[in-house]
């Protein structure tokens, strides 16, 4: 498992925390990178204040992504990577997520950019974002059935389990 | 094509379906236009054509193995894939990277860059009409690939950078090779500026097209070129130092006109700092020198050490038979690309499969950008501002 350091000495953990005691469940650190654990509930307000603050500025979210830790509950993993372009710093917010209850608030608010990376998302993980503008699949086709980076997708998809198969190809072979 | 009635009614827009199968469109990329006359009111990209599930495909190999599959996310930037995710693998496992591996990386993913660049540029230009510029790009792009041939043994899909180094010793006389091309691109940069910078039909389809601020662009996470021309020096190589680029003396050129002509003048701006790491860089390559890290169970012993020693032997079965298994974790690892931020994200959970590889592809959040920059533009611009940011589709839809 990865080292938990609780005392860590980081600027984003003391604004964070000074803003609210309960904004950050934990501090992950790992190969020199910094991950804060926060609930899902003050996701967007926390992302909002790493954006707004002056001594964060975290400007830029450059990436967002998921893990899928099926069967492991919470199974899901979202990854937001923020980046301080005026700080030259590098921070990463996760939210994890139930399976039978994968829904997270929107950044879209916060980042624009998040638009297309929830999309994604969507699209593979299919985790819903509430109060995003247009959350549509993005890479795959609209009528598209599963989620294929979920783990319980098979890599080759459901082509070779006949009774799944005709049922995600509406009958057709 | 539909006529369709807007809100007020009063006014008539079309909606124009461009693409899929469209050359300017770089791939296969296809946007919803609404028109009013000729001028863009909205506009919709409509992706995936190009989706092969790569992240899906590498959690079912293991590390070493998923390194073919990176050359293929984005085909005009094979080296710099290896290199991000041969990174992300290394710092997964804490291993340090031989500083003559890490200058011969940097060489081969500046000339890269240049790569890249030139075809950009000749695609860019024959979008706009410019027919000559793209036999020249493609004639120097050649002299590239040859030496990536030369080194590699691939012109294209190189799969060179590997975890804990190189696949192997560069061949003799390669540097001779990067020597001469070092000295006739100088002044095949000046034969494009010729052709293009100060061309008045050029500076009419580029100027004021595609503008973007500094905010929108910063917000919609937009990177690389068209971030500097916005006039954020925004570059991880000096912001985030990797493969010993803190050793290098290089400029990071910004502009802030933030316009299609803008990004060009960025791009040959970058073209010539490549060639200054370049230079830097045979001069930094050691002549000697292991290539790998000395990593037993991770990277392959050499040949000759197999043929004698009993433990590399075994290692080198188990390394291509089962893996290797990094602690559990997750690291995110960016790099630039010619087309901005390229990252990989690689999460392990101990076992000798990546857990999940994630790509950043620039390419696809730069996109994002695009119905901003072609609103209210002419339906002829579109085609500017698809060429302007650079999109390989490849990467879009990985």
């Amino acid at each position: 498992m990865t080292e938990n350091t609780s005392q860590v000495s980081n600027v984003v953990v003391e604004v964070l925390r000074s803003w609210s005691t309960n904004a950050i469940e934990e501090v992950i650190e790992f190969r020199g990178e910094t991950t804060l654990v926060v609930p899902r509930k003050v996701l967007r307000a926390i992302a909002a204040r790493c954006r707004e603050d002056d001594a964060l500025q975290f400007n830029l979210l450059t990436d967002a992504t998921c893990v899928d830790r099926f069967p492991m509950e919470p199974r899901f993993e979202l990854n937001y990577h923020l980046v301080s372009i005026p700080k030259v710093k590098k921070v990463r917010l996760r939210v994890r997520l139930s399976g039978d209850d994968p829904v997270v608030d929107s950044l879209v608010p916060v980042w624009p950019g998040a638009n297309w990376l929830e999309r994604e998302i969507f699209d593979l993980f299919g985790i819903q974002f509430t109060g995003h503008p247009d959350l549509r699949r993005i890479l795959l086709p609209d009528d598209w059935e599963g989620y294929p980076l979920r783990k319980d997708y098979p890599v080759e998809g459901y082509r070779d389990i006949p009774a799944i198969a005709t049922r995600y190809t509406r009958g057709r072979p | 094509m539909t006529t369709v009635e807007t809100a007020t009614g009063a006014a008539k827009t079309m909606v124009l379906n461009m693409g899929p199968q469209h050359p300017s469109t770089h791939g296969v990329l296809r946007i919803l236009l609404e028109l009013d006359g000729e001028n863009v009111v909205k506009a919709i990209p409509d992706l995936g054509y190009l989706h092969t599930g790569i992240e899906k495909s590498c959690e079912d190999k293991t590390y070493s193995q998923a390194i073919t599959l990176t050359d293929r996310i984005d085909y005009l930037n094979p080296l710099g894939n290896n290199l991000v995710y041969c990174l992300a693998v290394e710092k997964l496992l804490g291993l340090e990277v031989p500083k003559r591996a890490q200058y011969i990386r940097v060489l081969l993913v500046e000339l890269q860059r240049i790569s890249s660049h030139l075809v950009w540029l000749g695609t860019h230009a024959i979008d706009l009409g410019a027919m000559s510029v793209f036999l020249y790009c493609f004639r120097e792009r050649e002299e590239i690939l040859k030496i990536f041939e030369f080194v590699a043994g691939q012109r294209m899909m190189t799969s060179y950078i590997r975890i804990g180094g190189l696949a192997l010793e560069p061949p003799t006389g390669w540097i001779q090779r990067v020597e001469k091309f070092l000295k006739m691109m100088p002044e095949r940069i000046d034969e494009y500026e010729s052709l293009l910078t100060g061309n008045r039909i050029w500076m009419g389809r580029t100027q004021g097209i595609g503008y973007i601020s500094a905010e929108d662009a910063v917000a919609l996470s937009m990177t690389g070129p068209t971030l500097r021309a916005a006039g954020i020096a925004y570059d991880n190589r000096k912001l985030f130092p990797y493969s010993s680029y803190e050793e290098f003396d290089f400029d990071v050129p910004t502009r802030t006109d933030s316009d299609c002509f803008g990004r060009y003048m960025i791009r040959v701006a970058e073209m010539r700092e490549s060639l200054k790491i370049v230079r830097q860089a045979i001069a930094k390559i050691p002549a000697e020198g292991p290539i790998r890290t000395d990593a037993p169970g991770i990277v392959p012993p050499g040949r000759e050490k197999m043929k004698t020693e009993m433990e590399a032997l075994i290692y080198h079965f188990k390394i291509f038979t089962e893996g290797f298994s990094p602690p559990p974790g997750e690291v995110f690892v960016t790099v630039e690309s010619p087309r901005g931020e390229l990252g990989a994200f690689v999460a392990s959970d101990g076992s000798p499969k990546p857990l999940r590889v994630h790509f950043r592809s620039p390419s696809y959040i730069n996109l994002q950008a695009l119905p901003k920059l072609i609103l209210g533009q002419l339906i002829s611009d579109v085609i500017a501002c698809i060429g302007t940011i650079d999109i390989v589709l490849g990467e879009v839809d990985r």
